[in-house]
């Protein structure tokens, strides 16, 4: 099962006593703002957790590997998640115990 | 590209949800929350689905061969974790709309 925006709410409820409507209301407001962020043409750097990074991709030329039909790749935006060293440590605690 | 912060963060969202009661004090815990929880989630390997947002997973490297630089010696190292983050439907398309009104 995937953690979802209702589990997230959950926690808040649960661990910073916030009323469900205030949790729900909290984790939309949270993921629309990194949209947003995002949208406007600015990185996030989220410390203790990573960083959302926007990329600029040059266009290219392509093909559609189904017809081999030559199709033009426009430039492209795309967001690339750097996670942090924070997250990375608790990973690396997490395989450790996990391979012993 | 500019960067926004954690700090600044708080304070978009600070003013954003003006209307909700919530203290300042309340929304950085908030936000400390949800690091917190979804750091865990992923790193203990569970999948994280925010719809037209995105979706984090924990993804295995393979082992492989290093070397190391100095000395030019193989080394063997093992299976890695790194976590990935897949962006959105929405996430996606409005970011590459945002290119076209520039």
């Amino acid at each position: 099962m995937s953690v979802t925006k209702t589990d997230l709410a959950e926690a808040l409820y649960m661990d910073v006593g916030l009323n469900k409507c205030e949790a729900n209301e909290f984790v939309d407001a949270f993921f629309n703002v990194i949209k947003d962020i995002l949208v406007d043409g600015n990185n996030l750097k989220l410390s203790g957790f990573g960083n959302f990074e926007l990329r600029d991709k040059k266009g290219r030329p392509g093909r559609n590997p189904k017809t081999l039909e030559e199709v033009a790749i426009p430039p492209r935006r795309i967001v690339a998640f750097k996670p942090g060293q924070k997250i990375r440590d608790t990973i690396e605690t997490y395989a450790g115990s996990r391979t012993q | 590209m500019k960067s926004v912060t954690r700090s600044e963060l708080i304070n978009i969202l600070n003013t954003k949800l003006s209307d909700s009661g919530l203290l300042k004090s309340d929304i950085s815990l908030s936000v400390k929350e949800l690091i917190n929880t979804m750091s865990s989630a992923i790193a203990s390997g569970e999948r994280i689905e925010i719809r037209g947002f995105g979706s984090f997973t924990l993804r295995e490297r393979k082992p492989r061969m290093g070397r190391n630089p100095k000395t030019g010696e193989s080394v063997a190292l093992g299976i890695k974790y790194a976590p990935h983050f897949k962006p959105g439907k929405d996430l996606k398309e409005r970011v590459m709309d945002s290119i076209k009104n520039q």
